[in-house]
């Protein structure tokens, strides 16, 4: 097959790649050129109407900024969960760890619902937050605290296994050359951890973005306020507008795509990093 | 990994500043970690069986001999048997043409079988109705035939099918490059056919990551929420799914019984983070013990590597 670039005794490759490429395109790629045949129908200047509509606006505002936000968080929170569960030894250390993936392995319906319990103004965490005048449920912060929640496993689970492979010598090295603790962590280890950061974040980021169902219950759905960018494509698809709909689907899916490439682009490049380091 | 070796090394050596966070910073990270995980993670899970429970056992028991929940569960088990074989299937072949053969455009192939992950899983459902939709392409031609895809059971399954489409075949492809393709070349210098080589070489030596694979893509299948959402229709006892009930009862200010259902969907989450856990240790057994001869080079091992730095210090 002139595919093949090396040869091997092995056998099946014509039957696997064929099944595979076949499935992928019916499964993946042909309904996806769907929803791109549709927007080139609408044109540039139809899909820009659909998408420059105030509420559609709105709603892709909120869509990226509350996403940013809660993967700016998931950074920040990701890195120092990651760490104590790597680097320290405490009782309950296992259990947090498997605990991790709760977001990932729940439903996402069943977070939202649970999210909205808990914060709304007489659940158990919602009480104290009206105590000090915060709000959660049915407004922005409840938002990007369900982003927080759906997009953690992400961040910590990119950021573990890069804090394991620290080496351990160039710590001791920085240490033993008299650098504090913390600048042995700013100058030394978080350098090193940058590829598994950006890749941690933009999961978190892409994740978020297009979230439903953790986000419907607590957010209150109010057009031009709470309203998330994937609601309002259900609440289109509702009053048959296929357009509008496919409008807001295809700037979501072109910033998927470019996040996509974004980490592929990383991870060689981490790759490249690493060869080099290690040669 | 550390093993505990850095604090005992320090306290043997103390005239060298061995590395590690000062015990105040270790404690209240510690703290942190654990009061972010409690309040964050496991309040919501338990808020979903105290909500569940607080009519009583029999109450939460009687949300479930409600017709439309027991066809809710019949169709989440049914499609859940229909797209994770169907996704198993696939990530085998996949992991074969992509972990055993070089091949032109290997890495496009693999990111294109990643995309799904990336894709909003509104927008999953929603190319679906783009494309049998009565608006859309195929549309107008399944109608005249009588067949119905979309607001249907069909639709529903192809929608999970998109969203766990990756699955299986991302947690095999990684392990079978690593692993390499001597044993089954040798296993086939010695005249095994593809199909022995599949099931008495590849197969048991990816077990593992097979399972995990199958795991997470069953999870993913029963508790799929937003896809299923754009192509169900929500006919009730006919084309809602176990999380697409949660709702509609929700809605209905049945908060109780949503609860109760949802429940059984957190049960569900639990038995999965269970399994999960227990595979990856499976995992990690099985990978140790295959290098295990491999390291002989003392340099390349974890804990022995450790202290000789601690013995070269001192």
């Amino acid at each position: 097959m002139a595919l093949i670039r090396r040869r091997t005794v092995l056998p099946g490759f014509g039957l696997t790649f064929g099944i595979t490429l076949t499935y992928l395109s019916l499964i993946v790629l042909l309904p996806l050129s769907a929803l791109l045949v549709k927007a080139s129908d609408m044109g540039w200047s139809g899909l820009l109407a659909t998408v420059t509509e105030p509420r559609v606006v709105a709603s892709l505002e909120l869509s990226f900024l509350a996403a940013l936000a809660a993967a700016l968080i998931n950074l920040v929170l990701g890195l120092a969960l990651a760490w104590t569960l790597v680097r320290y030894r405490f009782p309950g250390r296992r259990l947090l760890d498997a605990a991790i993936d709760l977001p990932f392995a729940l439903p996402t319906a069943v977070s939202g619902l649970a999210l909205t319990a808990i914060l709304a103004p007489t659940g158990w965490i919602g009480t104290y937050l009206e105590e000090i005048g915060v709000r959660a449920a049915f407004t922005r912060t409840g938002v990007v605290i369900a982003l927080v929640f759906i997009g953690l496993p992400f961040m910590v689970r990119t950021a573990q296994p890069a804090i394991a492979d620290l080496d351990r010598e160039t710590e001791e090295a920085a240490a033993s050359l008299g650098a504090g603790r913390w600048q042995t962590f700013r100058r030394v280890l978080l350098p090193a951890l940058v590829p598994a950061c950006v890749t941690g974040f933009t999961l978190a980021f892409a994740r978020a973005l297009g979230e439903y169902g953790s986000v419907v219950f607590i957010s209150g759905n109010m057009p031009g306020k709470t309203e998330i960018a994937s609601v309002l494509i259900i609440g289109k698809l509702e009053q048959y507008d296929y357009a509008g709909a496919a409008g807001i689907a295809t700037v979501m899916l072109a910033v998927s795509l470019a996040m996509l490439i974004t980490i592929n682009l990383l991870q060689r490049w981490a790759g490249v990093r690493q060869r080099e380091a290690g040669a | 990994m550390s093993r505990g070796g850095a604090g005992r090394a320090r306290r043997t050596r103390p005239g060298v500043r061995a590395p590690g966070e000062p015990r105040w910073v270790r404690l209240s990270l510690i703290g942190f970690t654990a009061l972010f995980l409690g309040v964050v993670l496991l309040l919501p899970l338990a808020s979903i069986f105290s909500e569940a429970l607080a009519g009583g056992w029999r109450a939460c028991a009687a949300s479930f001999s409600d017709p439309a929940a027991r066809s809710a569960i019949r169709l989440t088990v049914t499609v859940a048997a229909i797209a994770v074989p169907a996704n198993l299937a696939f990530g085998v072949c996949a992991a074969w043409a992509i972990a055993r053969f070089d091949f032109r455009g290997k890495s496009l192939l693999t990111a294109l079988i990643d995309l799904p992950l990336a894709v909003s899983p509104v927008v999953s459902g929603l190319v679906y109705v783009l494309l049998f939709g009565l608006q859309g392409w195929l549309g107008p031609w399944l109608a005249r035939h009588d067949v119905q895809i979309i607001f249907a059971v069909p639709g529903i399954v192809l929608a999970t099918i998109f969203v766990t489409f990756p699955y299986v075949a991302r947690e095999l492809i990684p392990v079978m490059e690593e692993q390499g393709r001597e044993q089954e070349e040798a296993a086939r210098l010695l005249g095994a056919g593809g199909w022995q080589i599949l099931w008495r070489v590849t197969l048991p030596r990816v077990k593992w990551a097979l399972l995990h694979g199958v795991v997470l893509c069953n999870a993913r299948a029963m508790g799929e929420f937003g896809a299923v959402s754009v192509v169900s229709g929500h006919v009730r006892g006919k084309t809602n799914t176990l999380p697409l009930h949660v709702e509609i009862l929700y809605n209905e200010y049945n908060t109780a019984a949503a609860f109760a259902v949802a429940s059984s969907l957190a049960l569900l989450a639990l038995v999965t983070l269970a399994l999960k856990t227990w595979v990856e240790r499976r995992q990690d057994r099985a990978r140790e013990e295959a290098q295990r001869p491999a390291d002989d080079d003392p340099g390349r091992t974890a804990g022995t590597g450790e202290e000789l730095v601690y013995v070269h210090h001192a």
